[in-house]
């Protein structure tokens, strides 16, 4: 807390216990929600790759390369590793939390939510492919 | 100006991590460990750089950078708040984590349009 307090019309004086920053170590689904906060660091991560990537690829062949050569020391290796099963969560957990965020209605009942988990998981599997496609081809 | 806008963070934020649920696995899993493992062959150099040339990869690529970034920004933000108590800190925390967003996408937004 502030030394200096916002004192609010019906909260004229509040009384607050401090907190430990480790508050969420101490129960399982505390934990599970601060990891599953902290995915945003590595789908950060992924995109500033990508930017990475685009870059290379603009400036030319031996750019490439490099990039290349460079994704394939250690600490990329293991840096990708991480940030992949990061992003694998994330994506998990938030396919799994669309039908609480997505109420969606068919001939006046509620669709399941197996059902919405489950075209999301249809989709990913779809677009997924698209991707390795479009990236394997040449 | 914070509280105006945030309606349109929390849209950023839904639709990038929807983006990144569906597309960032499987570009990580083949350009962070795939190709570098050797479990797959690396795209050539003509073949990406040809993909690169048509204007619907280059809309994609930059979706693909942008909005996750805003997810990031938005969720980093409440991280900084609840997981480190930086309650305080709210304007300067807000102005890093979206400033960093912006300037990616500036950055993606450059680099994309001036392919020559």
């Amino acid at each position: 807390m502030s030394a200096d307090p916002h004192y609010t019309l019906y909260h004229p004086r509040w009384y607050r216990r401090r907190m430990s920053v480790w508050w969420w170590l101490h129960n399982r689904a505390y934990a599970f929600f601060v990891l599953r906060e902290i995915t945003s660091v590595f789908v950060a991560f992924t995109a500033l790759l990508y930017l990475w990537q685009i870059r290379a690829l603009i400036q030319g062949p031996q750019a490439y390369e490099r990039f290349l050569a460079r994704l394939k020391t250690p600490l990329f290796l293991t840096l990708d590793t991480v940030a992949f099963l990061f992003v694998l969560f994330h994506a998990i957990t938030w396919f799994n939390l669309t039908p609480k965020a997505m109420v969606v209605r068919m001939g006046g009942t509620r669709v399941p939510d197996w059902a919405i988990i489950g075209v999301n998981y249809a989709a990913w599997i779809v677009l997924s492919g698209a991707v390795a496609f479009a990236l394997l081809r040449g | 100006m914070l509280k105006r806008i945030t309606p349109l963070l929390w849209l950023l934020f839904s639709t990038g991590g929807t983006v990144a649920a569906f597309f960032l696995p499987i570009h990580l899993l083949l350009t962070g460990l795939a190709f570098p493992l050797g479990w797959l062959e690396a795209p050539r150099y003509e073949s990406l750089h040809r993909l690169l040339m048509h204007p619907v990869t280059r809309l994609y690529l930059f979706v693909l950078v942008s909005l996750p970034l805003f997810h990031w920004a938005h969720r980093f933000r409440y991280t900084l708040y609840d997981g480190l108590q930086l309650k305080h800190l709210t304007v300067l925390i807000a102005v890093l984590c979206y400033g960093t967003a912006l300037a990616g996408t500036a950055v993606a937004a450059y680099l994309l349009w001036n392919i020559p």
